[in-house]
């Protein structure tokens, strides 16, 4: 792994630890008797502390996933180059934008 | 002292020395493993996860319809994985950057023992709460 691609790993996982942390939390408190789409909104609408957090959550997410998934694809496939890091900039580029899509439709619900 | 005592000695000291020195490599290969496998599964619901929560961009009711669709054996089953799945995936991460940035030593096999039991307590938990 290139120097710069070990710091983004690294750096989003320190980023994620946190987040992590935080939403599993809130999964445990949230799912207590039952999950509905009038208590996820509740506590998300115009929630501003809520989408930068996570907004943070996705864009470390996005960093993260598809540098893991290379190292992974290189030490188990045959797969190498510029084919490889061309469609793990599609992930991320995916897991960005339907990330935000995702943190923004719950906050303007 | 006998020659035997002698050799027999050095001898129990290596057998013992050799048994951690074996199960290491075994423990660390599972918790490299188990990293991959949980972050292979997290990377592939993401997607699917977003796009449940944009479903929201259409208002609650299309949200809550969606949720419905959900409460069943087999998605409860899939979400109680994927919640042990990404504790176990925090907690094995962060056992890679304490080795990596502060520990030159660890109990491997006590170390990564500990992390499943993280994952599988939050899973856990996840059932208590009633999902």
């Amino acid at each position: 792994m290139s120097p710069l691609l070990y710091v983004a790993q690294r750096g989003t996982a320190v980023i994620l630890a946190v987040a992590v942390a935080v939403h599993l939390g809130t999964i445990l408190y949230a799912v207590r008797g039952g999950l509905t789409a009038g208590e996820i909104l509740g506590r998300t609408q115009g929630n501003h502390a809520f989408l930068v957090f996570y907004g943070l959550f996705v864009v470390a997410a996005a960093v993260h996933a598809p540098i893991g998934l290379r190292s992974i694809l290189r030490e188990w496939t045959p797969w190498r180059g510029r084919s490889l890091d061309g469609a793990m900039l599609a992930v991320a580029a995916l897991l960005v934008v339907l990330g935000l899509r995702a943190a923004l439709a719950v906050y303007v619900a | 002292m006998s020659a035997g005592t002698q050799t027999a000695a050095p001898r129990r000291n290596a057998l013992r020395a050799a048994r951690p020195r074996a199960a290491r490599p075994r423990a660390g290969f599972a918790a490299a493993l188990l990293h991959r496998l949980s972050g292979i599964a997290l990377a592939l619901f993401l997607p699917m996860h977003f796009i449940a929560l944009g479903t929201a961009l259409q208002g609650a009711d299309r949200l809550e319809s969606f949720l419905g669709l959900t409460h069943n054996g087999f998605v409860r089953t899939a979400e109680w994985g994927l919640v042990s799945a990404l504790a176990l995936h925090m907690v094995l991460g962060l056992r890679v950057l304490a080795l990596e940035w502060f520990v030159t030593r660890e109990r491997t096999a006590l170390v990564v023992s500990a992390c499943v039991a993280a994952g599988l307590a939050v899973g856990l938990l996840f059932l208590l709460g009633g999902a």
